[in-house]
């Protein structure tokens, strides 16, 4: 079976006052080749954490992760993640950036540079390429780490609020590079956010979370993401389900909002 | 007494030339750029920046302060100077019998540093001899005696007198005013007492100046720093002193460097390296490296080697520190990027973990090359054949004030130069420092 398995996941952290946190509890997903899925939630649902999980940076306490049939035990060039700021290596340039992970696979630069060179056309860096990467602005960087990310070709590309330091109109044209490339790569992508407009935007499936513990809440499949390929997203906004679910999906995580606030005054 | 008058001048120098640069470089005193458009800036730290005229007038102050309180040849503003010159009292002896008489004392107050100055045919100076007197009338003679500023000189009186001291002829006044044996009269020209015994006594007064032991005058030290150009000093040259001083700094800077950086970053990386460093690394660090000096000595003896395990001493525990830190300052997110590209533990080390660490390894690195500098010195002070703070402690003991001073100033201008220099290539290696 081709795809990302998630199988009955389960992560429990021990505190050191003998308390636990169960940050996921039992979810079980199954994300096929070329989907494109955001996940959202309020915070401490356990959605980072079950990046990390899928990224191989933890293990979880139960359940097991699959992808393309051999099972997840580590990060791997197949995996390429794409973080929200300051992941960048600030002493190499944009161009040795990008050629990161062909560098780490012992490719010669000759072989890696028409790819590398493809990328950087592609997100718009032809001209910024001998640039050290902290003369960039912020899009510009994430601009960098989706193509550094690429240019490793994984499977599946898992992004952690990559768009979330960015401003308001920088971040609506990344939401429109990050459509383009799922379009014309294929890939499979997870993408994690805090904004229900990008969520609604960049999601063929759209993941909401609950916390306490941290589990699948809801599942939507929306039809925006593919609308939104090659077109004015603000015009995708304008569609006739695009305020109503954003409405709905805003009330829902209002509502986990208030019940942890509850719980939290209940507590003292 | 002269350290408060020092802070006196000191401040009133800093507020008023304050005043007066404000008043006359107007122009200067605006701010410029973009921070002219801001309307408030105290408080707003970005809005500061050194003020040159100050930096000068500051350079300035302190240059006048120093010619100020010595007798320089240099015109400019001086405190009151001692006496120099020659100057003359009567003494009134009186026998038991009642009977007095008057003679008077001349006294030539000369230089104290004339052994030092050298005249115009390139001899040393030396001191005048008293000047000749009439030995006058009466029982008690004139006396002529000489003493150097600053000084002071007993004066025995009796030695050409018809009666002495031992016949029961007493000092009973000094310019005709009435004085006891242990009390003081002063004169323009300086004090004139009596001892307990009641001999008289000349002190020439002494202004607020220093002597050339305890300030030399500005020229002097220059003087001194030609002559140590060209002579060298106790057997070396000021290059070889300076020299040895330099490169046992960088030799024990590096061995340090060369053993700390790795153990730093295996502190960062191993559970068993952290365990194991730690206590040694966290008892070792306030330890200050003067207080192995002895120790040191004791083991390897005053030669070379030692002074560089000092050094390599002093550089280790803060190039481990540095290193150290450099890896808990990675982000993890840099980290973590890296293996999901791909990258192995080793390329992990050397490809994100040393390059991320440089901006630590450089601070530690100024830290340390300032302390190993500041430690060769005194390493240097307690024992060694040739080096700048061997060089100072050896003028010292002859009291050569001058050559301490070019040593001071050398030692100063040396240590800033090496930080420059740490900072350039700091520039150089670590550009994105501060920018992310």
């Amino acid at each position: 079976m081709v795809g990302l398995l998630i199988d009955d996941i389960s992560m429990r952290f021990d505190l050191p006052n003998a308390g636990h946190v169960q940050a996921l509890k039992n979810v079980t997903l199954d994300i096929k080749s070329g989907e494109l899925m955001s996940v959202l939630g309020p915070s401490g649902c356990g959605k980072t954490t079950l990046l990390n999980i899928v990224a191989g940076f933890l293990a979880p306490t139960e359940g097991q992760i699959h992808l393309n049939e051999s099972r997840v035990t580590g990060p791997s060039p197949e995996r390429g993640m794409v973080f929200q700021q300051g992941a960048l290596f600030e002493w190499m340039s944009v161009r040795d950036n990008v050629s990161f992970g062909p560098d780490m696979k012992g490719m010669k630069r000759k072989e890696s540079a028409e790819r590398v060179e493809h990328l950087l056309d592609i997100v718009g860096l032809q001209d910024f390429k001998e640039k050290a990467v902290y003369e960039l602005s912020g899009g510009m960087q994430q601009r960098v780490a989706l193509a550094r990310c690429l240019a490793n070709e994984p499977d599946v590309i898992l992004m952690d609020e990559p768009l979330g330091a960015l401003d308001a109109l920088t971040r609506e044209k990344m939401q429109s590079l990050v459509l383009d490339l799922w379009k014309d790569t294929g890939k499979t992508i997870i993408l994690i956010t805090h904004s229900v407009e990008e969520a609604l935007l960049l999601g063929e499936r759209l993941l909401v979370m609950a916390p306490r513990p941290g589990r699948v809440h809801k599942e939507y499949r929306l039809p925006f993401a593919d609308l939104g390929v090659g077109n004015d997203l603000r015009e995708v906004k304008k569609h006739d389900d695009y305020a109503g679910t954003r409405e709905e999906i805003l009330a829902m995580i209002w509502n986990m909002e208030e019940e942890i606030m509850g719980r939290a005054e209940d507590n003292t | 007494m002269t350290g408060l008058l020092v802070l006196l001048l000191y401040t009133i120098a800093f507020f008023g030339t304050y005043l007066i640069a404000s008043r006359l470089l107007k122009s200067y005193f605006q701010r410029t750029g973009f921070n002219k458009l801001k309307t408030v800036t105290f408080g707003d730290e970005s809005a500061v920046t050194a003020n040159r005229i100050a930096s000068i007038v500051s350079i300035m102050t302190v240059f006048w302060l120093w010619v100020a309180f010595t007798n320089s040849v240099i015109p400019l503003p001086k405190l009151p100077g001692p006496f120099q010159g020659e100057v003359e009292f009567t003494y009134t002896v009186t026998l038991e019998d009642g009977s007095s008489d008057d003679a008077t004392v001349s006294i030539v107050v000369y230089r104290e540093d004339i052994q030092q100055t050298v005249d115009a045919d390139g001899n040393p100076g030396r001191a005048p001899d008293a000047s000749e007197v009439e030995a006058g009338d009466g029982f008690a003679k004139n006396d002529s005696t000489t003493v150097a500023r600053y000084g002071f000189k007993v004066i025995n009186v009796w030695s050409n007198d018809e009666v002495a001291k031992a016949d029961g002829s007493v000092v009973t006044a000094i310019n005709g005013q009435s004085i006891e044996p242990g009390e003081r009269i002063q004169v323009p020209e300086g004090e004139i007492g009596l001892t307990d015994k009641g001999t008289p006594t000349f002190a020439p007064a002494t202004g607020l100046r220093m002597a050339r032991l305890y300030l030399p005058a500005p020229e002097i030290v220059w003087q001194r720093f030609i002559n140590l150009m060209q002579d060298g000093y106790q057997g070396f040259t000021l290059w070889e002193h300076t020299y040895y001083s330099l490169y046992r700094v960088i030799v024990g800077f590096l061995l340090g460097a060369l053993v700390g950086i790795p153990i730093g970053y295996a502190m960062g990386l191993t559970n068993w390296s952290r365990g194991w460093f730690d206590p040694i690394v966290e008892f070792m660090r306030p330890v200050p490296p003067l207080a192995l000096i002895p120790l040191i000595i004791i083991w390897f003896g005053i030669d070379e080697s030692g002074k560089i395990v000092l050094l390599f001493l002093a550089a280790l525990w803060i190039m481990i520190i540095a290193a150290r830190s450099g890896v808990s300052g990675v982000a993890i997110s840099k980290v973590h990027a890296a293996y999901s590209l791909g990258a192995s533990k080793w390329q992990i080390l050397s490809r994100v973990i040393v390059p991320n660490s440089l901006p630590e390894i450089f601070t530690g690195a100024r830290v340390a090359m300032g302390v190993c500098w500041g430690t060769v010195v005194a390493a240097e002070l307690v024992a060694a054949e040739v080096g700048l703070g061997k060089m100072i402690v050896a003028a010292s003991k002859f009291q050569l004030t001058d050559i301490v001073i070019v040593g001071i100033i050398l030692i100063g201008v040396i240590g800033f130069l090496i930080d420059v220099g740490v900072r350039v290539l700091e520039k150089w290696l670590v550009p994105w420092k501060g920018r992310i």
